[in-house]
């Protein structure tokens, strides 16, 4: 097996604008791509709305076009270019969400366009939340267990089996108005009323709070031929509640045994078929209870993330370059390992050092935002060490 | 704390402190190059003999516990980490890694740089190496004291770590099968396989004999894993091909893979500094399929990978080959269930993608079912 030699020109989408939350590692992965496609002689044409990347420089593709990363915009790009397939799994949850536009208004079908790196099927079962729930129970994993609930005694009650704290979900609201964490029976009741009320069905999903519990990521590629490696894993020192990208973090995770380890790892790999990523990388990310050891699945990226470019910099397996190559029909093995240049990338690195990654925040700089850490992402930029004492 | 010396056959001497027991120990140096299972590795009888010398810095984070030994002691000779962890950080840990070595009395050295050793090992081959921990002897004594130790090539150790009396591990749910496993030195996952997938095992010393061994009336026969020079198993040889003869079904790995293969009669021989992780990739040459591996040799087996071979027991071919350095890693009889691979099914510690052979061995015996019930 070999590359796709049907493909000799590519749409790579970029990433857009860097904002709190999708920095450079994107323009990092989609240069990697563009730089990728070229050597194989192949025709790239880039989409990017930020002209201020390395990526958007001209020598990285044949047509570059500074456009909003829209469907109505790439589809004129389409009409115009006519490439052979589009890669969008490089460029962040803008240029994923952009192809599945691109997708469901029929411009790829209508253009004989391919989309490579992973199909729409594959994105949406590892980004709606219920069929990813589905997913999980389908291969043995367990998700966080929530219950529905239509009353102030089905909550109370709900509360009873799942146990503070407890998370409030109210069902149709907007912006996750009306949604909190109760740790007690008094802000439950206050909570979960005000959830009930706003509801336009009075639904509320209470559902177990994973607060405090470790954060693991495993990050995970596999080819056509269904082989599957798993390049990194990382481990949180801020536990479950503190996004990730604020968090301190450490390569490889230190605190599982192999036992542990290896059931994360057997989950990755049953996750990722499942969801059916079968040209590329995916990021999987695990909360384990500090005390028990249980294991909840908390969600999955189909598509390189920002702790891919984390985990290529920690192991030196450059994740986005081979995610492009596996995109255009290479297979792990036959693809070189970029350190030893002798050995195939079918492997699982092996570090004799530890990698620790640390935010930057800039709150001085954001008068009015809360500097308090939550799950939504505050850091503006990280730092990355590497050492072995 | 006081200091302590690493110190190989070549002179070559990395200066640490004393960690886990003190006094002096000796073995062969090997690196182990996996990030989690240290107490696997540890309770790994594989490892009889030898110095462990791992690459991950920070060794001990999680502890040990009663559920994690493969084993019934810790046998490797010595133990080598850069940092031993000062805490530890998981919810099965029963005790602290260095307390229980030194229960266990096995001498170990901390701070000396890892990464050097295993370069120096990786270039010059794995060799003899002892640790000095707070004596007083001069660096030539040290020097003089490792080059007075045997070499691993021509060790024969099946005896130091083989069961002394048979023991059964019984089926899990219902029984299907009986399998006689030979122990050259077996960790305790490769009969916990076996048993999930309905086996009863009866774990057998190295020296059974061939009529010890049909009085259980077994419908395959297991070869483990083990520690020393495959070169020097002459009996065990004999044994195989005496069940060869018998047509019985055999799954050998590891020590069991490279005695199949000289009982069929290819050559073994030494590894510059063997595979010893469980990163390894290896292709599956009928499938394609690439596994990631467990793997814990020192010696390998030498034969044709560019076509099949015949043997007296009929034709049969190389299956798996190391992706990083092209070692045979796997062989089959194509015309009788005989197979065997190098690296470890098992995992404990390490990978489960080849978890499938154990599989592969239960299809063999269905396949060729035994032929001496009627006696």
């Amino acid at each position: 097996m070999a590359r796709d030699e049907s493909i000799n020109s590519v749409l790579v989408i970029g990433s857009g604008p860097i904002v709190i939350g999708q920095a450079c590692e994107f323009d990092y992965s989609g240069t990697q791509a563009c730089r990728v496609l070229r050597a194989e002689g192949i025709r790239v044409i880039l989409v990017n709305s930020n002209p201020a990347t390395i990526m958007t420089d001209p020598e990285f593709a044949d047509a570059t076009y500074i456009e909003p990363i829209t469907p109505e915009f790439i589809e004129r790009i389409i009409a115009r270019e006519r490439p052979d397939a589009v890669l969008a799994t490089l460029g962040g949850q803008t240029a994923l969400n952009a192809a599945i536009g691109l997708f469901k208004a029929g411009t790829l079908e209508r253009y004989n366009v391919k989309l490579i790196g992973a199909d729409v099927d594959a994105i949406e079962r590892g980004e709606n939340r219920e069929l990813f729930r589905g997913i999980v129970e389908k291969i043995g994993g367990e998700s966080a267990r929530s219950i529905i609930c239509h009353t102030m005694d089905d909550v109370m009650g709900a509360v009873t089996q799942l146990g503070y704290p407890a998370v409030i979900r109210p069902s149709f609201t907007m912006g996750g108005l009306g949604s909190g964490i109760a740790f007690d029976e008094e802000s439950l009741r206050q909570i979960a009323g005000a959830g009930l009320r706003h509801s336009p069905t009075s639904e509320v999903l209470i559902e177990e709070s994973i607060i405090g519990w470790k954060e693991y990521e495993l990050e995970v590629m596999r080819d056509k031929s269904d082989n599957v490696v798993i390049v990194c894993s990382i481990e949180n020192i801020d536990p479950m509640g503190v996004h990730t990208g604020d968090s301190i973090t450490v390569a490889p995770a230190l605190t599982l045994t192999d036992v542990e380890y290896q059931k994360l790892r057997d989950l990755s790999i049953d996750i990722i078929r499942e969801v059916g990523v079968d040209t590329g990388g995916c990021n999987i990310q695990f909360a384990v209870n500090p005390d028990t050891g249980r294991i909840i699945v908390i969600e999955m990226n189909p598509r390189v993330s920002r702790s891919s470019a984390l985990a290529s910099k920690a192991t030196g397996f450059p994740i986005a370059k081979i995610a492009t190559k596996l995109a255009i029909g290479y297979t792990l093995d036959e693809i070189k390992n970029d350190i030893t240049q002798v050995t195939p990338a079918s492997f699982e690195p092996t570090l004799d050092y530890i990698v620790v990654k640390a935010p930057r925040f800039a709150f001085e700089k954001f008068q009015d935002a809360d500097p308090r850490l939550t799950t939504t992402m505050k850091s503006v930029g990280e730092a990355m060490a590497i050492g072995r004492s | 704390m006081s200091k302590a010396f690493f110190v190989l056959d070549d002179g070559r001497i990395f200066e640490g402190s004393s960690w886990a027991a003190t006094g002096k120990t000796f073995g062969e140096a090997v690196f182990q190059t996996g990030m989690t299972g240290y107490q696997e590795t540890l309770t790994d009888p594989s490892y009889h003999k030898q110095v462990v010398v791992m690459t991950a810095p920070h060794i001990g984070n999680t502890g040990v516990n009663t559920f994690d030994n493969e084993s019934k002691k810790y046998w490797v000779a010595g133990f080598v980490v850069r940092n031993p962890s000062t805490l530890t950080s998981n919810w099965r840990s029963e005790k602290d890694l260095e307390a229980e070595l030194i229960d266990q009395a096995i001498v170990g050295i901390q701070g000396v740089d890892t990464r050097a050793i295993t370069r120096h090992l990786r270039d010059r081959g794995a060799m003899r190496v002892g640790i000095f921990s707070g004596l007083e002897l001069t660096r030539e004594e040290m020097v003089i004291e490792v080059r007075k130790q045997p070499a691993m090539s021509g060790a024969y150790l099946s005896a130091d770590v083989s069961t002394e009396s048979t023991y059964v591990v019984p089926a899990v749910w219902e029984k299907k099968f009986t399998v006689a496993a030979i122990d050259l030195g077996i960790k305790g996952a490769s009969p916990r396989a076996m048993a999930e997938r309905g086996i009863e095992v009866h774990v057998m010393p190295y020296n059974t004999t061939i009529d010890e061994m049909l009085a259980i009336n077994p419908d395959g026969v297991f070869l483990s894993n083990g520690p020393g020079d495959p070169a020097t198993m002459t009996e065990t040889i004999e044994l195989v091909r005496a069940i060869l003869a018998q047509e019985i079904p055999i799954f050998g790995i590891c020590f069991g893979h490279q005695i199949l293969g000289r009982a069929l009669g290819f050559e073994t021989y030494k590894l510059q500094f063997g595979h010893r992780g469980i990163n390894q990739p290896v292709i599956d040459r009928k499938t394609g399929k690439v596994e990631i591996t467990a793997h814990n040799h020192g010696f390998a087996l030498q034969a044709p990978t560019d076509a099949g071979f015949s043997t007296v027991y009929g034709p049969g071919q190389v299956t798996h080959v190391s992706l990083n350095d092209g070692v045979v890693e796997g062989l089959e009889l194509t015309e009788r269930g005989a197979f065997s691979v190098q690296y470890h099914p098992e995992a404990a510690a390490g990978p489960h993608d080849a978890a499938y052979l154990f599989d592969r061995f239960v299809d063999l015996m269905v396949q060729y079912p035994r032929k001496v019930e009627a006696l």
